[in-house]
């Protein structure tokens, strides 16, 4: 089955992992700004980070005939730092024309600071200012829920957001609720130990259905595992689910998704099979 | 959404999986009895036992609740606090 992986840091990962995720069926992915394992001394450093991101990944994943889409932010860890995180927003729209750019993220909250929570909404405004695509990251373990609140909190309170074009990630058994019933997009993420698992992503579409939900691997510098949407897929089979169904959380919905972003120019391979066909 | 497979069949694929994390979680708390020091009054173990509660409870959503133990608590003051109030 083809995928999309919706949320994948390619930079911490080998060129093998792309030929990897090739052959499990993945056809496309987006990856968005993160941390780098470290924190970045200067706004110079997010600039050689966006063109990695742009161009680099974007010509890696190519030679596997993966599409590579990003987006563009200084992430929720490195916005403690206020200045910084100024320098590198003022940036941003320099990139927001290249190919391949889907739009803002990943923004959010790690401590639940009210620097974070600063920064959180000066990236709002940018993303007003030039209508981008949202895409947010969600605290781990005990700050998660505070901290989807409050994210949530700060989108609703803005009347100008079209929430058909933001994404809520890493949402769990106690935030997937709010976010789909405040009318967002929510991403579940697969990662050992802090996050979720395939059976319990199942579970979760088996409660809350598939609308507006993607899975994702994350796939970064933790012990975290770039193949987990196809685990996702054979949990779904073994637990009796339609390929119909399967296909929607991890193909059709991501298209519909980022298929609001100008930026978007997904070549389907069913086309070519098509063509194949003629 | 219906649920393709039937309560006994979760039953018969999940029984040994659960019995096997029964064990880990058992096999922890033996370990952490059984090495020097004291953990009593770590918020923790404290997490921990008001986890199992949930678990011996008849209702349906056990996962969020233990999520929910695990979670720092929210504030619903937090934009007043932070000075960050929606202009
Ligand atoms: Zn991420």
């Amino acid at each position: 089955m083809y995928y999309i992986d919706p949320h994948i840091h390619m930079v911490s990962r080998t060129t093998d992992d792309y030929e990897t995720l090739a052959r499990m069926g993945c056809v496309a992915m987006s990856e968005p700004a993160f941390w780098a394992g470290f924190d970045r001394g200067s706004a110079e450093s997010f600039h050689d980070y966006f063109r990695q991101l742009t161009d680099f990944e974007r010509q890696r994943a190519g030679q596997f005939g993966l599409q590579h889409y990003t987006w563009l932010c200084i992430n929720a860890k490195e916005a403690e730092n206020v200045s910084l995180s100024r320098e590198v927003i003022a940036m941003i729209p320099e990139f927001l024309d290249t190919p391949g750019v889907l739009g803002i993220g990943e923004i959010g909250l790690n401590k639940n600071t009210k620097n974070e929570a600063t920064i959180f909404l000066e990236h709002l405004e940018l993303a007003v200012k030039y209508d981008q695509q949202i895409l947010i990251h969600t605290p781990h373990l005990e700050d998660k829920y505070t901290g989807t609140r409050m994210i949530l909190d700060m989108l609703c309170d803005d009347t100008r957001l079209d929430r058909s074009r933001v994404l809520v990630d890493h949402v769990e058994e106690h935030t997937i609720r709010s976010v789909l019933e405040e009318g967002f997009w929510a991403g579940m993420t697969l990662y050992p130990v802090s996050k979720c698992t395939p059976e319990r992503a199942v579970d979760m579409i088996e409660m809350h259905g598939a609308e507006r939900l993607l899975v994702n691997s994350a796939g970064d510098w933790g012990p975290s595992k770039p193949t987990a949407v196809p685990d996702f897929i054979i949990a779904m089979r073994r637990r009796g689910h339609p390929e119909s169904l399967i296909r929607k959380v991890v193909y059709d919905n991501p298209r519909e998704f980022f298929s609001q972003s100008e930026n978007f120019d997904f070549a389907p391979p069913e086309l070519d099979e098509a063509e194949a066909n003629l | 959404m219906p649920i393709p497979l039937d309560a006994p069949e979760v039953l018969d694929r999940e029984f040994l999986l659960v019995r096997a994390k029964l064990l880990e979680i058992a096999a922890s708390l033996d370990r952490i009895g059984r090495a020097e020091g004291q953990v009593e009054g770590d918020r923790r173990l404290q997490l921990i036992h008001d986890a199992l509660d949930v678990l011996r409870q008849g209702e349906s959503d056990r996962a969020e609740q233990i999520q929910m133990i695990c979670s720092l608590s929210y504030d619903e003051q937090w934009q007043e606090k932070f000075d960050l109030l929606p202009r």
